[in-house]
């Protein structure tokens, strides 16, 4: 199953990951041209290639046919072809499961892949902020930590590399994978948590902190598709400076949409959007008026004005929906339940233990008052039982806790779902958003030829305005159908997501029962015996003899 | 396990031997078992009344077999009586007379009470001193009638007898002349081996005090685990609904077993309170009787101490006077006789006490061994039973979880 390049499951790469390689200082490559966007993107100097090759680590990489994209399609002069349409072979990302493997694996990043990629976060460590200015006496400062990883996947060429990070630069990553891979169900990242700096800094919250993003970039590790993303293996290898832009500068995309905002206002020329870039969901500051549209399309949509041409029909999947929203009440329950039988099973430990302690205390003391010796070495007997009792409890509990974790880190894995199937409904507002808009083009257009045939041969104005118009809507249709293609690409991650997903819930739910069950058992019987050989040797202490029918002669108290 | 607990505080206390009675001819037997806790009246007027059943072959009682009805406060009334009466005897202790309203009535509440009535009224029977009680037999013959009219005579607990003012009042004297003769520490024993007991004693109560609340919370938070579990089991079987094929079975079978262990638990809480926690807590309030006999003994020393100070202060004074005025000395002689004769009575209530306190102390080691060592042993097999119980439960899932093909994905899965 080990893959060559060609093989391996990164099948699918964002255009957006790839104007985003582009430094701050250059120019939107499309905002700043107005002309066919073909021209733009395809012949061999084309503007990502070269860039890509001077500058940066992917620069390494050959840009290859074999990625799929809709810088290929357009590479294909504007015809779009049929078989690099396909969705991306996603099964081929999912290597044969063995389904006998009885570890947990929500967290083992090698489980059912014969290729490793281990990663672990070490050693935080303060970096004094350079250059901010700063009132007197209060220092600003940041944590990065080390993350270092081990892996044999050829595409990341090398074995062993270490990068610092800072938790800024993991926030980036799980942004830029948001949107690299719309329909997955993308792990979510650890809580920003917004502190005072004073915070921050106490060893607690960093050693939390780095447990979390060592879980987090593990469950990246573990999934078949975001494995092999370029955006993680930057982040794992790049050195310097995290090469991946943060997409959520909003000061930045405002004044972009705000050079935009005018002339689309007053429809001056037509703004041609890159259909990679109409594709994205419209975000504020990226282009107001799009988002304007798509809210106006989504109340029509509402209240049914128009007919939208494209209904979510997959019934099958609304059926799923549904479900999964039923399970993610009872997980939620579950997980609820099984925090609560923890701590309740721990407060019992925590009692046998003090309990323990106190017949220890009062046995001693009998014993130093030179009193009943008996009974005191009874008590002693008991006390030391009931500590050792009080210790399975507390290890009981800790293994009972990381067998239920797994409810709750599915419970926290149903946001990802949520987030995959809001990228798919964004994607369907996005076409019926450009459907829409043809088909008010279109009526315009008809409206303005049907009065220019009025007048004869129609003022100069008119025509040139219909010409522009037809141009618009071609622009549009092609939009539409890459918006189309984009929304049918989601639909397929979703489904096959979700196979995954039932498939190693099913296992990891197995698996946690299992290990509960067993855990309970054995613990139980080692408290059992425990007990019960005090309980054994206790009888001679107690003076009765096995008969239990005599022993009530020997209660007599006098 | 359980017939033995029976057993054990049903009331059948077996026959006294000679030696323990004092009586010469043949063995007094005195059984009284406490039962059938019954609610009477309602409101505010509610209360709790218990059977009291007694067989007996002493010459004493108006027949073998008698059964009366009593109330809490006939019991408080009868403690009282005993502990008036038997100073130098550790009277065994009453349980908590107060609880939260509501609890008042509730069916544990109710049982603890009896269980604790039952062993006060047996420790009653079983002492070599108290069983002879003309009280003890009040109370176990008189008719509701005549009960209710002695606990109402009683009145206030610290109802005195005349001389008992006049005591009263000379023990005030002696204090403010003690203070003006510079006396003001409280005269106190010096016996070191008593001191050694007296301080014994105090601690005793803190380590036991300490063990009580310990397993108290042990047998709260066993329950408390008994009802996470109850709701546990039920949120994993809904998620076992919604799983589906055998996963959910699994879950399924998870949910019935916690349910399962749930209802255990919640009913060995009570046993465990029973078997565990009220012993030691009887043992608290036993070391804190103990601790009433000692300021008994003090205060009866005390007087003792006094009065001996004050007879010979009023012998000297005596003297004195028969030389100045001889005309006074008859009258002060009688009273010189007065105070002397009453010298010797403390005395010996402090010598009896001492006496009876030192036996007291012996039955009380050595019961206190006996009960303590069952009650630890009990407890022991309590905890082994319950753990064995909750290993044999979860193991039914065993083989059903075990299966390697648990969880494989069947096609049209519903879930």
């Amino acid at each position: 199953m080990m893959g060559s390049e060609e093989d391996d499951g990164r099948l699918y790469t964002s255009t957006d990951m790839m104007e985003s390689l582009t430094l701050d200082s250059e120019p939107h490559p499309f905002l700043s041209n107005n002309s066919d966007y073909r021209n733009a993107m395809s012949g061999g100097g084309s503007f990502f290639s070269s860039s890509l090759q001077d500058s940066h680590p992917l620069a390494a990489k050959p840009v290859d046919t074999h990625r799929l994209g809709f810088q290929d399609s357009v590479r294909s002069s504007g015809s779009l072809r049929e078989d690099l349409v396909e969705p991306p072979s996603y099964a081929d990302a999912i290597f044969a499961r063995d389904l006998s493997h009885t570890t947990t694996s929500v967290f083992s990043q090698t489980d059912s892949f014969s290729d490793v990629l281990t990663i672990t976060v070490t050693n935080p460590q303060k970096i004094p902020e350079s250059g901010a200015s700063l009132a007197a006496g209060v220092t600003s400062s940041y944590v990065t930590y080390l993350i270092n990883t081990h892996t044999n996947i050829s595409s990341y060429q090398g074995t062993d590399f270490s990068v610092r990070r800072r938790f800024r630069d993991v926030v980036t990553l799980a942004d830029r994978l948001a949107e690299s891979f719309r329909g997955f169900f993308i792990p979510p990242r650890p809580d920003k948590n917004v502190v005072e700096s004073q915070v921050m800094h106490k060893h607690e919250f960093i050693e939390n902190r780095r447990a979390a993003l060592e879980k987090y970039l593990g469950r990246l590790a573990a999934h078949p598709v975001l494995r092999r993303s370029d955006e993680l293996r930057l982040f794992l290898k790049a050195e310097g400076k995290l090469p991946l832009l943060p997409t959520t500068d909003m000061a930045s995309r405002m004044l972009d949409g705000a050079v935009n905002l005018p002339r689309q206002l007053f429809g001056e020329g037509s703004v041609i959007l890159a259909p990679q870039e109409a594709v994205q969901p419209a975000k504020g500051g990226r282009d107001l008026v799009r988002l304007f549209k798509e809210l106006k399309q989504s109340v029509t949509n509402d209240w049914g004005g128009t007919r939208p041409a494209i209904i979510e029909e997959d019934k099958e999947f609304l059926e799923k929906k549904e479900k999964l929203q039923d399970l993610e009440h009872h997980l939620s329950d579950a997980s609820q339940q099984a925090e609560a039988l923890v701590k309740a099973q721990q407060e019992v430990g925590e009692v046998m233990g003090e309990l323990g302690l106190a017949f220890i205390k009062l046995a001693k003391y009998e014993t130093e008052a030179g009193y009943t010796p008996v009974h005191a070495a009874e008590a002693k007997c008991v006390a030391t039982a009931a500590v050792k009792a009080s210790r399975f409890y507390r290890e009981c509990n800790a293994q009972s806790v990381r067998h239920l974790d797994e409810l709750h880190e599915y419970l926290g894995l149903m946001h990802a779902l949520h987030t995959a199937f809001t990228d798919r409904s964004n994607a369907l507002l996005t076409v019926q958003t450009f459907l829409s808009d043809v088909a008010a083009n279109n009526m315009r257009i008809e409206k303005l030829e049907a009065a220019s045939n009025k007048v004869f041969g129609g003022s100069k104005t008119q025509n040139r305005k219909i010409s522009e118009l037809k141009e618009a809507v071609k622009v549009t249709e092609e939009a539409r159908d890459l918006a189309q293609k984009e929304y049918d690409c989601i639909k397929e991650h979703n489904r096959a997501e979700l196979e995954r997903f039932d498939e190693e819930r099913r296992r990891d739910f197995t698996n946690m029962l299992r290990g509960f069950a067993h855990t309970q058992v054995g613990y139980a019987e080692k408290i059992s015996n425990v007990w019960a050989k005090v309980a054994e040797d206790a009888r001679g202490y107690a003076g009765r003899s096995t008969d239990a029918t005599s022993s009530g002669l020997s209660s007599m108290p006098n | 396990m359980e017939p033995f607990l029976l057993q054990r505080s049903a009331g059948g206390v077996p026959p006294l031997s000679p030696s323990m009675t004092g009586a010469g001819a043949g063995q007094s037997f005195l059984s009284i078992s406490v039962t059938d806790p019954v609610k009477l009246g309602s409101g505010v007027q509610a209360y709790i009344s218990y059977r009291v059943s007694t067989k007996t072959n002493m010459q004493e009682y108006r027949g073998p077999e008698k059964i009366v009805i009593r109330r809490f406060s006939d019991f408080v009334w009868l403690h009282e009586r005993l502990a008036e009466r038997n100073k130098g005897i550790v009277i065994p202790p009453l349980p908590e007379k107060s609880a939260v309203e509501k609890f008042r009535f509730s069916a544990e509440f109710i049982e603890v009470r009896r269980r604790a009535l039952d062993v006060f009224m047996n420790r009653i029977a079983t002492h070599p001193q108290l069983h002879m009680s003309e009280d003890l037999k009040n109370f176990l013959q008189a008719d509701e009638e005549a009960m209710e009219r002695a606990r109402s005579a009683e009145g206030s607990v610290f109802k005195k007898k005349p001389s008992d003012f006049m005591q009263m009042f000379k023990d005030v004297q002696m204090k403010v002349s003690d203070a003006v003769l510079g006396k003001d520490k409280p005269v106190e024993e010096t016996d070191p081996e008593y001191e050694k007991l007296k301080h014994y004693v105090v601690d005793l109560e803190d380590h036991l005090a300490e063990a009580q609340r310990q397993s108290m919370k042990l047998v709260k938070r066993q329950r408390e685990l008994g009802q996470v579990l109850s709701d546990f089991g039920k949120s994993v079987k809904l998620l076992g609904n919604c799983e589906g094929g055998s996963l959910g079975k699994a879950f399924a079978d998870l949910g019935g077993c916690a349910d399962q262990l749930s209802f255990k638990l919640q009913n060995k809480g009570l046993d465990l309170l029973l078997i565990f926690e009220e012993p030691l807590k009887e043992y608290v309030r036993t070391v804190q009787a103990i601790k009433v006999v000692m300021a008994d003994r003090a205060q009866a020393y005390r007087q003792h101490r006094e009065l001996t100070e004050s007879s010979k202060l009023k012998e000297l004074n005596l003297e004195k006077l028969k030389l100045l005025r001889p005309d006074k000395a008859g009258e002060v002689e009688a009273e010189v006789t007065e105070i002397k004769a009453q010298s010797d009575e403390a005395k010996l209530r402090y010598e009896e006490i001492v006496r009876l306190m030192e036996k007291e102390m012996v039955q009380f080691q050595e019961a206190k061994t006996r009960d303590l060592g069952l009650v630890l042993h009990d407890f022991a097999c309590a905890q082994a039973q319950l753990a064995s119980d909750t290993a044999d439960a979860w193991r039914t899932l065993l083989p059903y979880l075990d299966n390697p093909h648990l969880g494989e994905s069947t096609v049209t899965e519903s879930g």
